[in-house]
Formats: C-alpha cells, structure tokens, sequence
C-alpha cells in the first residue's frame, strides 16, 4: 500500500498493510524501525529532543490540540529523586473516533518507540500504556511488543548501552468514557474511581501518586520519533496550512466508503468526505457533519471547503477534535441523532458535580419527549437554558458536559425547523415504521 | 459479613502480586485485582470481593465503590458469552436499534440480561472504535463488523434458528 517515497509523506501509516495484519518487531526495524531511538539515545540530550518538539509545532492529537512541546515544558526537569511517568491514553471511546485502533493494532512499535523518545524527552523513569478494556487485540501486541523490546534492550536498564533506564507497562482499563479524560485517567491508573482532578496542580507536576505526569494520545506519540529524526522543518513540511504534520482523518455514517486515513494536516473537508469517503451513499444528501467526534459542533455542507486544521475548524464554531467525523445525512433525524449523544454523555457522567450528573439526564428527557411528538414549545427555551448553563466551561468539574451541549447547541442553530416540525406535528417525520 | 471468605486460588495471587510489585501501596491494583479474578470466575461476587479487599488492605465497601464505578467489572453473574452491542451515534445511524430487538428475539433476553442456559449476557457498549464498520458488536473478545439482521443466527452458533 505504502511505497517508499509515500513512506516519507505518510510516516504513521508507512507499516500499515492492506490485510491490516500487525507489524512485528523484525519487520519494523527491517523498514527503519528504532533508528529515531538510536540516534537519540545518549546523543541527543533531553533538552534537544525538547526543542525540536517545540520547533516542529506537534499539537496533541487526543482532541484539545495543545502544543505538545510546551505542555512537556513544565515538566520540572530538576533531578530531585523520586518516578516521573508518561501515560499512553488508549482509551479511544469518543463516538465516531476509530483512529487510534488502527494505529494500534498495525504498529505497535511506533507507539512504543514513540515513548521511548518522549520518556527519554521528559526523563521519565516509567510509562503506562491506559488502553480500553474492549481492545483486546491490541493489549495482546503491546504486550508482546513491549517484551520483545525488553529483550532487545530498547526497554529496561541501560537502554541501548546509555545511562537511561524506563519500564513501560499495559494496563487495561474496565471501562467508562470518563476515564479519557486526562486526570480521571490518572485516578483510574492509582486503583481508584475515575473522577476528574482540580487543576491546578497539573498533572506535569502532580500527576500520577503525586508524581509528575505526562498523558498523550496514543497519535501524538505515534509522532515523536519520526520528528526526533527527520526534524522540525521536514514535520512542518508535511502540513498544507498553518498547523504541522499530518492528521489520522476518519469519516463515518451513511457515505460509500467509510473509513479512516492518514492525509496531510489541513486537508479540505471536501477532499476527505468525497474522494477519500468516496461521498455520500446512494439516494443520501449530506445535512451537516461533527468534525471530530461526537462532542464537537455540525458544520454543515457550507463548510465543506474548509481546511480540516485546529485553527480553521475552531473560527467556524467547532472543533476539529479528533478529526474523524461524523455524517448527518438527510434520511437521519437530527433530533435521534443528538438525543442519542446526550443519552451517552448522560450515562457517562462520572456523577461529580451536579450540572452534568442531573443536567444532562434532563436534557436527554427533553430530547427524548420532542423525538417522541411529546414536545412543547417551551423545550426549545429549556434546552437553550441548558446549553447556556452546563456548556459554560468552568461550571462543571471537566469537559465532558460542555463537549454534551456541542452538538446539541449547534443542531438547535442549524436544523431548529426539525425540532420545531417535531413539536408541531406532534410525531418524527423522520419515522417510518420505527426506522429513523 | 459472611465468614465463609473463600481464598484467593494460587493462581489469581501471583497475578495480583505480580500487580503489586510496581505500585507504590496494595490497593493501587484495585482494579487490576478485579480484573483478575473476573478473568477466572467470570465475575465478582460478594465474596470475592471481600478476599481482594482483605488481600490489598482496603475496606471492602471501598472496593465496591471502585468496582460498580466501571461497566466492565460485573457484579452479578453473567453468561459465558458477554455481548456488548454498540449503541453510539453511527452505529445507531446504521441501525443498531433494530439489529439489538432482533437479538432480543432470538436470544430470548432484553439488555442487562443473560439467557437462562447461561450462554449469553446481552449489554450496551460505548463507541467501540470501529465506527467505520458500523453497526458492530462484540462477542466475547472477538469484535464483529457490519452486523446485519441475516448475519446476526451465525453470530450465535447454534442457537440461531
Ligand atoms: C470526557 C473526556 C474524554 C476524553 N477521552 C480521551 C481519549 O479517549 N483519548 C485521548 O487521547 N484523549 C481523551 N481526552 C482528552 C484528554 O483529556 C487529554 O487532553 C489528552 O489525552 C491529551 O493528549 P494530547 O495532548 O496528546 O492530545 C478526553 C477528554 C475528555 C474531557
Ligand atoms: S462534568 Fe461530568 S464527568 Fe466531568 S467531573 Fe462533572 S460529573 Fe464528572
Ligand atoms: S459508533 Fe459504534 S463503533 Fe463507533
């Protein structure tokens, strides 16, 4: 699938073969593998490394888009005695986000190298893979694949003959979209409820027992070798607007050919839904779409020559997210369409603080009574309350409730006249026997 | 409390002390401990639970809070089957809804609940990260794509009329 000049524009996927069968350690260091590592290693010193991450304008891949460089930066790099950790997120539960999957289950080792490097960036003594429980395929290669290192020498004691030393564990999880979030994460990882942290202190200084902790998404760190080795310029490069790299970009929902790809960084909605997706299945027309994930905006076929990119995303009202998005085609219902969000994030409040634990269930109840023909008027007045309410940030303990009311404000903004035509006519138009 | 606390078997021990090892106090392995004897037993019963609790050190009301926190620690016995049907946004675009009333069908058995020869537990699962091969499910460990009504009796082995 990848041949070797796509291998340099395409460097996350260049492993991943078209029978999706995992690349194994052989194979890997057989097309370049562990070389980033050994040019690093004892070479480079951590503040090198930390400088060509800030250089190369990497921003994290979980969603938020925050330069990885400068969040890595408040780590204190004093030797002051006592673990430093960096935590792998492979907790992928977003709706409607199946990236990290894939880059899990087809390479293995350019995660593991990956932090290797970013542990070694950041002097952590110790890193933890936190990967979903369903993803059982996945925990069984990162296993295998973190013990074949060790017996290489690329993980444990002394790596590579240097003074630098990191155990990496996997651990999987049991469940809860909570636990995603970066410092429910980390109370996940000490044995406890997954309840989102106070901030600050954050996590780079008291992380994980109190430690200082980095968490990445699993394709931000998929990133980190090929940066330490090719450069900054050669990342930025690779970028066809302001933000670097390139994007695992993914589309789902009624289009002909779903799916997930790595393009270059700010490559245009369009191109992606209809060369890459193929467009929209027969006999559907696109209504709107969620960028990234299911607690990002609609943006709607207006959209459709924008640049998928952090900042153009962000100035037409969403997020680009996680950047696999979600189709809203014409013979779906906008209304069943949120409503079966809110019902998610209802049932996925970690049930801290009160907007989001009793919000969201009434906003589902709500959502389900219009989808019903249940509703009145006045809804529409309740859900705006809502989402004035719990979708302010700072008026919940985490982002899960605002990220509930992204949808939802925005199909109330863009597709208000169905919500009315559900209230009105007492019924969904979209119903036909029970099919929506 | 029942005073028929049945041990840990040998095996589930050194797994949990294996845990043990690289954290800084026992009952940082909570949930990997859970995990553990769920992997042997199928699930965690009260007993259970007050072994784990006594072997980490921790109050057994406390495990209880961290283990009916996650949906994947069950604290009531499930089939030898668990089938976790997504019901996330583009699975339930693609029809998820009626793919879970066929299962309830021919199951016999409606979500949260397990068939009465104990073969399958049929619940709800979050976005499994395969959402461009919607509608999937899982059962047991093995993830299935495009799941259609036809395809559905083949999932389940004999049991499909
Ligand atoms: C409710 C919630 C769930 C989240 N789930 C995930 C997740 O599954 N994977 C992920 O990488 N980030 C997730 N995040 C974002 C993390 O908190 C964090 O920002 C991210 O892991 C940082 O990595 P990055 O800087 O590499 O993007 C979630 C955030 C929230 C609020
Ligand atoms: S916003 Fe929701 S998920 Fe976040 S801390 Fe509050 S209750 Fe928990
Ligand atoms: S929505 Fe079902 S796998 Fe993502």
């Amino acid at each position: 699938m990848n041949d070797a000049t796509a291998s340099l524009d395409r460097p996350l996927t260049r492993n991943v073969r078209a029978d999706r069968k995992p690349t194994d350690l052989a194979a890997y260091e057989a097309n370049g593998g562990y070389q980033g590592l050994r040019s690093a290693i004892g070479k480079l010193s951590p503040a090198d490394c930390l400088q060509i991450l800030k250089d190369s304008n990497l921003r994290g891949r979980g969603g938020a888009g925050f330069p990885t460089g400068m969040k890595w930066s408040f780590v204190p790099m004093d030797d002051s005695p006592g673990h430093k950790y960096l935590i792998c997120n492979a907790d992928e539960m977003e709706p409607g986000t199946f990236k990290d999957r894939l880059l899990l289950e087809c390479d293995p080792h350019q995660l593991i190298e990956g932090m290797i490097l970013s542990a070694y960036t950041i002097q952590a003594d110790v890193a933890y893979i936190f990967i979903r429980a369903e993803y059982h395929k996945a925990t069984q290669l990162l296993r295998e694949a973190v013990a074949a290192c060790e017996e290489k020498g690329y993980l444990g004691n002394n790596i590579l003959g240097s003074d630098y030393s990191l155990k990496m564990h996997v651990h999987s999880s049991a469940g809860r979209y909570i636990c995603g979030e970066e410092t429910a994460l980390i109370s996940s990882l000490e044995g406890k409820r997954a309840n989102p942290r106070a901030k600050p202190p954050f996590p780079q200084v008291s992380g994980l027992w109190g430690r200082p902790t980095i968490v990445n998404n699993v394709e931000t760190l998929c990133n980190v070798h090929h940066i330490i080795e090719r450069g900054a310029d050669w990342f930025q490069s690779l970028g066809l607007t302001e933000d670097a790299g390139t994007k695992m970009y993914g589309v789902s929902g009624r289009v002909k050919k779903p799916g997930c790809w790595e393009l270059p960084m700010g490559t245009p909605v369009r191109e992606i839904i209809e060369d890459y997706a193929g467009g929209m299945a027969d006999g559907y027309a696109l209504r709107g779409f969620l960028p990234g994930g299911g607690s990002t905006d609609f943006l709607t076929p207006e959209h459709l020559d924008l640049a998928m990119d952090y900042d153009t995303i962000g100035k037409a009202g969403s997020r680009m997210g996680t950047g696999t998005m979600i189709i809203l085609d014409d013979k779906t219902c906008p209304v069943g369409f949120v409503k079966n969000l809110m019902e998610f994030f209802a049932r996925e409040s970690c049930g801290f603080c009160t907007p989001c634990r009793d919000g969201l269930p009434w906003s589902a109840q709500v959502l389900d009574d219009i989808e019903r023909g249940h509703g009145l008027p006045e809804d529409m007045d309740t859900l705006a309350r809502q989402v004035t309410f719990i979708g302010a940030m700072g008026n919940t303990h985490c982002a899960l409730a605002p990220g509930a009311m992204e949808p939802l404000q925005s199909a109330m903004k863009y597709f208000r006249e169905d919500f009315e035509r559900h209230i009105e006519g007492k019924a969904c138009p979209y119903c036909t026997g029970g099919q929506h | 409390m029942s005073e028929l606390i049945p041990v840990l078997s040998e095996q589930e021990l050194r797994e949990i002390d294996a845990e043990i090892t690289h954290v800084p106090y026992r009952a940082a392995v909570a949930i990997d401990a859970l995990k553990i004897v769920q992997a042997h037993r199928g699930w965690v019963s009260d007993e259970s639970l007050q072994a784990i609790a006594r072997h980490l050190e921790m109050s057994a009301e406390e495990l209880d809070g961290i283990a009916t926190f996650y949906n994947l620690i069950f604290r009531r016995p499930v089939g030898d089957n668990v089938i976790l049907l997504c019901n996330s946004v583009t699975c339930w675009i693609k029809g998820c809804d009626s793919l879970q009333q066929r299962i309830s069908e021919q199951l016999g058995i409606g979500l949260g609940e397990t068939t009465p020869d104990n073969r399958y537990t049929l619940l709800p699962v979050t976005c499994l990260g395969a959402c461009d091969k919607a509608p999937v499910m899982m059962v047991g460990e093995e993830l299935h794509e495009d799941v259609t009504e036809q395809s559905l009796p083949t999932l389940f082995g004999e049991r499909g009329e």
